[in-house]
Formats: structure tokens, C-alpha cells, sequence
């Protein structure tokens, strides 16, 4: 009884075989027209050498991972605190008390605000800015308030997400809390926090691969970081494979965190919801 | 007068060295005279009977005054114009164009038969764009605020110690990781106004600048800086020459570089760079 398959196991094995199938032959028939005929372009020739360089990308290679290393201490001391703030934020925007009515106006302008103005004026506001007002090393240093333009726009971003979930969870969770004895503070801590968090994973790594990219708009304000150094090179040599070697890099962490997060949801999605309709 | 015959005899001199002496130089003066390039050029340039010049957007001084090519003000300009000359264009048939550093340098076909802007002629460079014989030789410089911890730094040991700051992908930059070796790493910029805001904030003590720049800039862009000493040319392997940049092998480079010969033995240039660019001399040189 248990080795025989199901008339219904059986064709949805064959279904999926046959959906591996397909998918291969059309990812191979794309594949090889690339393959085959981007070469044949007139062209191609130069685009090679100057964006396909075996020569130019080992030897920018140990540049820009040096360089790299500034892009990763920018992002680790930025997305705690980019975190940290827009949940703050958000739980302002989404507190009830009457008394508490400018807060929440603060914050809807702050999210306006830094929203709607481009990230390269604020790098450039707050990392010339305010150091011009008469700083003296080190508390002058870009690296310093250039990341603060950066958590105070990415926060504005994350806060919105965050806000998002907060207002996704059922308003019958809280009056269930409430009717337990739960404090407003409570409810928020222990049943909506925690779901809303959640449910919001995935466009919050979507914000945190795009502030790994932003990251490079520092170099703006002087440090040199893995885009600049790519830059630098490319002037050097006139040649723009280093920054085929820089997005080589970028892809190297990027694509394995977005997978994980993809596995994650998908295994939290299982949990908790029914059989997957095709 | 006398410049239509240096004109003439350039052209004939052109034609003659470029065509081995199988032309008559008749054509090629009639030719010049109406303007449209020497028989070195023909059927060489974008459009014929055309010089289309590539610079800066937007180009700044002293190499081109007030971002206007067209009125021949600034150094390049004038270059690019005495250039033409001796190609046989008349002023009416230069064509300028604006191009960042990148497009003149990306694969594909160009829209400029040359471009200058300061570009120094590197061997690396050399293997992506053809570069024209040198039109300037220049130093670097160090421009830092009067009032600032960079006054006083005459010295190679001096300067190691302060934070430097340059433009991305220049030579200047190049010349600060080589020659100069800071105990930190310096600061780089996008363009004049970022090491302008970065020197008003004491993020950097001083910035380095080839001199004819670093001499504009402080006279100009930026208030209440100098220029506090220029490097010896000798302290890099090769001085840092500019050069005009054309598309890969270009025929129309030994044309240009028969034209630069021209110019710099009948003096125009050495007059242009007189007319356009401060002595160098009066800068110290750093030790």
C-alpha cells in the first residue's frame, strides 16, 4: 500500500519532469545565443578589451578588495543603527496617545523629507556640511557623517517598511492582548512587533542590498572605497573592467544573502500557510 | 601676411612628409585656403572638410575660458585652434563637442577626431586610445589654506604627513600613492568643488593639482588658498605630458603630430603657453 504510488503522485511527477525539461531547453537555447552570437558583433573585439579584461581584473582585484573592506565596516556600523532608528520611527508614527501627536507629526515630515531628497544631497549636505560649521579631526571625518546621511535616509525607508507591517497585523491581535492584560507598550513588544518583523523580511533585505550598493555614495565626500578605487583604475588604464570586477564582488555577497533570506521566507511561508497551488 | 605663408609652407611640409613628396603643393594651398584641412586630413576627419574637437563638459580654466572653446580663450582652446590652422581649417570649420573623460575613452566609435583635456599620455592608456605628441609638460602642485596646518610643509617628509586629498583619476592622484606616499590613505573627488568643500571642512590639509590647475584653482575657485610649493619633475620617472586623444590608431595622428612639430618650432605654442599659463617659476619647489 505504501509503495505504490497514487494515480495523482504519478502525474504530478510527470508534470514536474516535464517542467525541468522545458526550463532546461529554453535556459540552453538563451545561453547559446548569447554564447554564439555576441561575438559575432563588429565590435565585440573592443568591448572585450575594455570591459572583459582577464589582465586589467587580476590585477585591480587585490585593489578593490582592499577596498571593499571600508564598503563592509560602512554597512556593519550603519544597518544596526538603521534598524535601531526606522523601528523607532515607526513605532512613533504608530503610537495612539493624543498627547503623543507632535511626535508623529515629526515623524511623518522626517520620512517626507528625507524620502523625497536624493541620498547624494544629504551625503554631500551632512559629510561637507556639517563638519564645515567648524569640526576638528577626527570628529570632522566623512566617513563619520557620511554614514550619518546614510542611516538618517535609510532609515526614513526601513521605518515606512517597518510601519507597513505594524499596521498588517490584525487589529484583533491587539484587542486579544488587551483583553489578557497586556499594556499598550506589551502588546506592541510581545504580539505585534514580533509578527510584523515577519512578515516584512523580505523588503527589508531588499533595502539592505540597496544600502550595500549606496554604500559606494560615501566616496563622494573623499574616503576611497571599492567603486571609487574601481574608478580610479578605470582613469588609469582606460580600461572598465574593474568595475566588472567590482560588481563581481558585490555579487559575491549579495546573491548568497538574498538566497538565504528567499530559503528562509520560503521555510517560514511552509510553516505557516497551506499546500503550494500550481 | 606672414602667418598665411608660415601657413602655406606648413601645409606643403605636411603634404610633402605625409604623401612622400608625390603631391603638388599647389592643391594642398589651394586647399587651405578654403579652409577645409590639408591633404594630410582628407577623407581622414568625422566629416570631411570638418575638425571635430572633443573636450571637457564643462571645461574650466585656464585650459578653456568661461566653458567657451569657441571663442579660442584659455590655453586648449587656443591650442586646439592653432592646431586646426596648421591642418588647414579655417576657424569656421572647427566643430567642438563635449564629452566626459569616460566617453572619450569607452569602445566604439568616437564623436570627435580629437579630444583634450588634459589627458596624460600613459602607456596604459595607450593600449585603449592613441595619444598625440606631448602639447604641455607639466608639475605637480600642492594647494592648501593659508591659515592651515599645511603652511610651513616645504618639505617631502612634511608633506607625507598631512591628508591629501586629489581628483579621481588623475595623475595628481597617481602621483600622491607613488611618489608622495602619505601616512594615510588621501581623500579623492569628483571635481574641484568636492576638495574645495573638503579643505573649507579640514577633512584634508592640501590638495594636489598639476600646477597650471592648482594655480587656477587657488586664484579662483577656492578663497584663501595658495599654492605652497610645486614637485620637482625629476622625482617622478617621467614628467607628466598632455596629450590630445584620438580613437585607436587613428590615421589622423601623424597628421596632428606634424601640425604640434609645426607649432612648437615656429614658437606659437611656447607664445600660447606664455599668453595662457602662469611662469612656473615663481613657485617653490619642494625638497
Amino acid at each position: 500500500m505504501a509503495t505504490t504510488t497514487s494515480r495523482r503522485a504519478a502525474y504530478e511527477q510527470k508534470r514536474k519532469r516535464r517542467s525541468i525539461a522545458v526550463a532546461t531547453v529554453s535556459s540552453l537555447i538563451v545561453v547559446a545565443a548569447i554564447v554564439l552570437l555576441v561575438p559575432k558583433m563588429p565590435g565585440w573585439d573592443r568591448v572585450r578589451h575594455s570591459f572583459f579584461n582577464g589582465e586589467r581584473f587580476w590585477d585591480s582585484m587585490p585593489r578593490l578588495l582592499h577596498a571593499f573592506v571600508l564598503d563592509v565596516k560602512i554597512f556593519a556600523w550603519c544597518a544596526p543603527l538603521i534598524l535601531i532608528l526606522a523601528m523607532l520611527v515607526a513605532m512613533a508614527r504608530n503610537s495612539r496617545s493624543s498627547a503623543l501627536f507632535p511626535l508623529r507629526a515629526l515623524t511623518i515630515a522626517y520620512t517626507d523629507i528625507m524620502r523625497g531628497v536624493p541620498v547624494i544631497l544629504w551625503i554631500y549636505l551632512i559629510g561637507f556640511g556639517v563638519p564645515g560649521l567648524g569640526m576638528d579631526r577626527p570628529w570632522n571625518s566623512p566617513l563619520i557623517w557620511g554614514s550619518v546621511a546614510l542611516v538618517l535616509t535609510y532609515a526614513s525607508y526601513v521605518a515606512e517598511v517597518f510601519r507597513a507591517g505594524i499596521e498588517s497585523v490584525h487589529e484583533s491581535q491587539r484587542a486579544a492582548a488587551r483583553s489578557l492584560g497586556l499594556s499598550n507598550w506589551q502588546t506592541m513588544r510581545f504580539v505585534v512587533i514580533p509578527q510584523a518583523v515577519r512578515r516584512v523580511v523580505p523588503p527589508l533585505m531588499n533595502d539592505l542590498v540597496s544600502l550595500q550598493k549606496d554604500v559606494a555614495l560615501v566616496s563622494l565626500i573623499g574616503p576611497i572605497e571599492i567603486l571609487r578605487q574601481a574608478g580610479i583604475d578605470k582613469s588609469k588604464f582606460a580600461n572598465f573592467t574593474p568595475f566588472i570586477g567590482a560588481a563581481v564582488i558585490f555579487l559575491c555577497i549579495t546573491i548568497p544573502l538574498t538566497r538565504t533570506t528567499d530559503y528562509l521566507v520560503e521555510r517560514e511561508r511552509r510553516r505557516t500557510t497551506g499546500t503550494r497551488v500550481r | 601676411m606672414r602667418k598665411t605663408l608660415i601657413t602655406l609652407a606648413v601645409a606643403g611640409t605636411i603634404a610633402l612628409s605625409a604623401c612622400g613628396g608625390s603631391s603638388s603643393s599647389d592643391t594642398t594651398a589651394a586647399k587651405a585656403s578654403a579652409g577645409t584641412g590639408n591633404e594630410c586630413t582628407a577623407g581622414k576627419t568625422l566629416t570631411d572638410g570638418t575638425l571635430t574637437i572633443g573636450t571637457g563638459s564643462p571645461a574650466y580654466g585656464p585650459w578653456v575660458v568661461d566653458d567657451k572653446p569657441e571663442s579660442k580663450q584659455g590655453f586648449e582652446a587656443a591650442v586646439a585652434y592653432a592646431v586646426a590652422e596648421e591642418l588647414g581649417y579655417s576657424d569656421a570649420n572647427v566643430k567642438w563637442v563635449r564629452t566626459t573623460f569616460d566617453e572619450a575613452i569607452q569602445p566604439g566609435k568616437k564623436n570627435f577626431d580629437f579630444n583634450l583635456q588634459q589627458y596624460s599620455i600613459t602607456d596604459e592608456r595607450k593600449q585603449t586610445v592613441s595619444f598625440s605628441d606631448g602639447y604641455y609638460t607639466t608639475n605637480q602642485a600642492i594647494v592648501g589654506l593659508t591659515d592651515s596646518a599645511a603652511k610651513g610643509a616645504t618639505t617631502l617628509a612634511a608633506i607625507k604627513k598631512l591628508k591629501l586629498g586629489a581628483q579621481a583619476g588623475t595623475t595628481s592622484l597617481e602621483y600622491i600613492t607613488n611618489v608622495i606616499k602619505p601616512d594615510t590613505a588621501p581623500f579623492v573627488y569628483d571635481d574641484n568643488a568636492g576638495a574645495k568643500a573638503a579643505l573649507e571642512a579640514k577633512q584634508i590639509d592640501a590638495a594636489i593639482f598639476d600646477l597650471p590647475t592648482a594655480l587656477y584653482v587657488s586664484a579662483v575657485e577656492i578663497e584663501g588658498s595658495s599654492v605652497l610649493g610645486q614637485f620637482p619633475a625629476d622625482s617622478t620617472a617621467k614628467a607628466d605630458e598632455f596629450g590630445l586623444v584620438f580613437d585607436l590608431e587613428n590615421p589622423l595622428v601623424n597628421c596632428v603630430n606634424t601640425a604640434l612639430a609645426a607649432i612648437k618650432d615656429s614658437g606659437s605654442l611656447a607664445e600660447i603657453t606664455t599668453t595662457w599659463l602662469s611662469s612656473k617659476a615663481e613657485i617653490p619647489v619642494i625638497k
